[in-house]
């Protein structure tokens, strides 16, 4: 067993130790130990993946003297190890473009248990990755959730705290009914472990036993997921928590945590249950219809938005319905297309929220789209991030956000029905995007400084906006590597879905 | 089912002004904590979309639609939970899929391979070790938001926000009871700590009874006693050694155990008190987070801060 | 039908569970007031944790803590939802004292306790739907 193996288990512990530690040190201390950590953490998932990639392999880690399904395991792949590095990349980059923006929002004493909270969930969104037992995930998710609502209410000025009350809410009722389907599972099978689950689960289906509760199960647990996630029927918390936060919550929240738990609805998906027993038990096709419906009402929701950053956060619940569609398709193709879509909306989106943030200072403090009005040339550099974010929402070729539509299109070919649904549903909302992402592009470079009474230019703050022109760049990378990465996904898909 | 909003007759609520239009709520509303007029940087003004009858009566229509679709839900997820309750193995069966190769493991070698006596703690902090190590990580997230959320600063701090109803500190007889009680409460936490893997017991239950036992003695003798008994600093401080103790030890089992190492920790006789492995130290570990966390939450509710 | 009833008469223990839950479940949703609607999510949880912890009781076995040196699986009951129900109530409490202290400063900043007039506040402060 090679060293590099035990990287992903020394970057837990890490996080774990840094979290501890930050609860005794003074905000500045703590947010340099939160940027040490998400280097640290970058640079062993890179050589996690390097290695899995190069052996081809995907491994289990033993937490403790004893094997599965005694103890405690983790699973490696080429996946998990990718996913967990994107996350840690867009929080660092997330982390230090909302900087400047935590010391103003959060008061001096409370800034190093903001920190603190990163650091958590930092650790909860590895462990969503790699984790191989369904009690450890659950455990995770809930440090997950008080992370982000404390992150959420740190902010001392606004409605923040009206609306973190609306997302505990909840994100509490999605994690009693993740639990009840844990529990349904546990009782049906006895197993809580992925790969002894798995067996059983196959084993229960095909003998016809218990298939009602086991049903109910699998769809507890899908509705607390999605619920967490914000998918069509439960997205009423998404808009004013994605809103009201300051920009790095912002982005953390839109562009990772959300993401954390599709990551674990997926192996769910594929290591616990199935796909085979997923398709035959229906919930496959209401993933689908409500993942359509959401890329259609949030859409129209955003068109509807009277501020800047609750039009960004309607938008991202309008992209978490296209990748509960992809999932609702259930291929691998689509799979795919699902992991390219996660890739470029957590590339996107907090870029998204740093510009606005900065427009918004450019612009007096308002978010109202009169008070946006020729913004742009106000902070140019702020103008440019918005421009290229909103490009890659909409889905121009050689950024990141053309990748998945295309390959949901690609996957949608071939499935009775679903075919023409995906397929209206792709064109219906890229217009709606179009709508309210180049009418606020364009409305930011018009020139027209009669309108508002905001007229000088902002001096550009390098802190805020490197890391936004990083996620940029990251963002074209992506968009033009593409196949690079298709061949990357494929590779881990296979070893995946074994 | 209809309940009116609660309104303090003491504070001017913000609802009831509104309503009878004596103030306008575009006005931005500034938390009570924070007074840094630097950071008030959303000054949204905005001219309501709607007149006042027309958002009365949109509210009344959405609460009375939001009821009806609650109504439903309630009663659908009553009746598929009911059904899925009726097809789950049955209660008390010997034969259910929960009983297995895994928990048969668990009672015949657990206490050869644990060390432990009592079962449920060889596997909580042994076998599933890191399920109670995220555990105890939940409670200390939990401690950090309430510190966040309740912990004043600045000007507020010296501002009490509660009534003072009952006071304990001239009742003679609950000063006399408490004066013998806590000891002994006290004892019997440490008790329930120690003996964790040989009887019930173990570091949560231990903590919290040790927690109440510090929260009787706050409200007692005052919160300015204890805070000068256990001052932030030191409950900080052993909060810190114990999670990072926790984190060390079970890192060092993890490793051991996931590169086939030989572990080079003591395993003791069953059934005596220095036993177990690791069991009892991270007992003790675990017990001194859950009383000063449950400590630290009276503190924060009572008065602001430790 | 008959065997639905009859399971549902010797489950007695897991529809007592599900009743709470639904108990806990509508006044979390119906309830305005902000503390009732953290009571209602105590009571969800302590449903879903009678529903765990009778998932593991055999009929006629005793506690799984080893005496007189008997080690045989089939004296003891279950250890693993003991297990499992000790971490559900922590992460019980920790979520309860969460909510309880957003609520106590949401009253010391708005001065009610009605998540309506909460919602209300935030609308009409928006300019937009709630």
């Amino acid at each position: 067993m090679s060293f590099v193996q035990n990287f992903p288990f020394f970057s837990i512990i890490l996080s774990l130790l840094c979290t501890v530690v930050s609860f005794i040190l003074n905000g500045k201390w703590a947010r340099r130990l939160t940027l040490f950590l998400l280097c640290a953490g970058t640079a062993l998932q890179t050589c996690t993946l390097l290695f899995c990639c190069r052996g081809n392999i995907r491994y289990t880690y033993m937490m403790g003297h004893f094997a599965a399904p005694w103890g405690n395991e983790l699973s490696i792949g080429i996946l998990e190890a990718s996913l967990a590095l994107l996350f840690g990349v867009v929080m660092l980059l997330s982390v230090l473009g909302g900087s400047e923006h935590v010391a103003t929002d959060v008061a001096l004493p409370k800034q190093h248990l903001y920190w603190l909270m990163v650091d958590l969930t930092y650790v909860s969104l590895l462990l969503l990755c790699y984790t191989n037992d369904i009690f450890t995930g659950y455990v995770f998710i809930e440090i997950s959730t008080i992370a982000a609502c404390s992150l959420l209410a740190a902010k001392e000025v606004g409605r923040a705290l009206i609306a973190s009350v609306r997302y505990m809410i909840f994100a509490l009722i999605g994690s009693g009914l993740f639990l009840i389907g844990v529990i349904l599972t546990y009782s049906i099978t006895g197993e809580l472990l992925f790969p002894q689950l798995r067996t059983a689960v196959t084993a229960l289906w095909e003998a016809g036993t218990y298939r009602f509760s086991m049903t109910v199960a699998i769809g507890l647990m899908t509705v607390g997921l999605s619920i967490k996630s914000g998918l069509f029927p439960f997205h009423f918390w998404l808009p004013d928590a994605h809103g009201q936060a300051t920009a790095a919550t912002s982005g953390i929240l839109s562009g990772v945590i959300i993401k954390g738990y599709i990551v674990l609805l997926i192996k769910i998906i594929y290591q616990v249950v199935g796909i085979d027993i997923f398709r035959a038990s229906g919930i496959q096709n209401i993933l689908l219809i409500f993942g359509v419906g959401g890329m259609v009402v949030c859409s129209i929701s955003a068109i509807g938005a009277p501020r800047l950053k609750t039009m960004v956060a309607f938008s991202s619940a309008a992209q978490v319905g296209y990748i509960f569609m992809g999932l609702g398709l259930g291929t691998h193709s689509a799979l795919l297309a699902v992991l390219f879509q996660i890739f470029a909306h957590a590339l996107t989106k907090p870029m998204l929220f740093l510009s606005s943030s900065s427009l918004m200072d450019a612009s007096g403090g308002r978010q109202d789209f009169r008070s946006l009005w020729g913004a742009g040339h106000r902070y140019p550099m702020a103008g440019f991030t918005f421009t290229v974010g909103a490009l890659s929402m909409v889905g121009i070729p050689l950024l990141a956000g053309f990748i998945p539509k295309l390959y949901f299109a690609l996957a949608a070919f071939g499935m009775g029905w679903r075919t023409w649904v995906v397929l209206l549903a792709l064109t219906v909302s890229t217009i709606l995007n179009v709508m309210y992402f180049l009418y606020t592009t364009i409305l930011i470079w018009l020139p027209g400084e009669e309108r508002t009474h905001v007229h000088e230019r902002v001096r550009p703050r390098m802190g805020t906006v490197c890391p936004a022109m990083l996620l940029a760049g990251l963002n074209l990378l992506v968009g033009i590597h593409s196949a690079a990465l298709a061949a990357l996904f494929t590779q881990g898909i296979d070893l995946f879905c074994q | 089912m209809r309940d009116k909003p609660i309104l303090d007759p003491e504070f001017s609520s913000i609802w009831t002004l509104w309503k009878n239009g004596q103030i306008d709520l575009t006005t931005p509303l500034r938390s009570a904590g924070h007074q840094d007029p630097k950071s008030v940087r959303e000054v949204e003004k905005y001219r309501p979309r709607r007149s006042r009858e027309a958002y009365s009566q949109y509210v009344r229509r959405s609460t009375k639609l939001y009821k009806i679709a609650a109504t439903c839900l309630c009663l659908i997820f009553i009746t598929v939970m009911l059904l899925t309750v009726a097809n789950l193995p049955p209660y008390g069966d010997p034969n259910a899929p929960t009983v297995n190769e895994v928990s048969e493991r668990y009672l015949e070698e657990g206490t050869d391979e644990t060390g432990a006596v009592n079962t449920v703690a060889g596997m909580i902090l042994d076998y599933r070790a890191f399920d109670t190590l995220g555990e105890s990580f939940v409670l200390f997230t939990s401690v950090c938001a309430v510190a966040i959320l309740m912990n004043l600063s600045g000007k507020r701090q010296h501002i009490k926000h509660t009534k003072e109803l009952i006071n304990y500190a001239d009742d003679m007889i609950v000063r006399g009871v408490c004066r013998f009680l806590i000891p002994v409460i006290l004892i019997f936490g440490i008790y329930i700590l120690l003996n964790g893997h040989l009887s019930p017991g173990g570091g949560f239950s231990g903590g919290a009874v040790l927690g109440a036992g510090l929260i009787i003695y706050a409200m007692v003798w005052g919160e300015e006693q204890a805070s000068r008994i256990f001052p932030a600093k030191t409950v900080r401080l052993v909060v810190f050694c114990s999670l990072v103790f926790y984190c060390l030890a079970k890192s060092y089992s993890f490793y051991t155990g996931a590169n086939h190492l030989p572990s080079a920790i003591p395993m003791g006789i069953p059934g005596h008190i220095l036993s177990g492995g690791l069991i009892m130290p991270l007992n003790v570990a675990v017990g001194f987070v859950v009383c000063f966390t449950m400590y630290s939450f009276y503190m924060f509710f009572r008065r602001g801060r430790l | 039908m008959t065997q639905i009833f009859g399971n549902l008469l010797s489950n007695y223990e897991d529809v007592v569970a599900v009743l709470l839950f639904s108990i806990g479940f509508c006044v979390l949703l119906f309830s305005r007031n902000l503390i009732k609607k953290v009571v209602g999510l105590d009571i969800m949880d302590t449903g879903v944790f009678l529903l765990l912890a009778s998932r593991g009781y055999i009929a006629g076995r005793h506690v799984p803590i080893i005496v007189d040196g008997i080690t045989t699986a089939e004296y003891y009951i279950n250890p693993i939802p003991a297990g499992l129900v000790l971490t559900g109530i922590v992460v019980s409490v920790s979520v309860s004292a969460l909510m309880l202290s957003l609520t106590v400063r949401i009253y010391r900043t708005y001065h009610t306790l009605d998540v309506d007039a909460l919602y209300m506040m935030m609308a009409v402060n928006k300019g937009g739907k709630p």
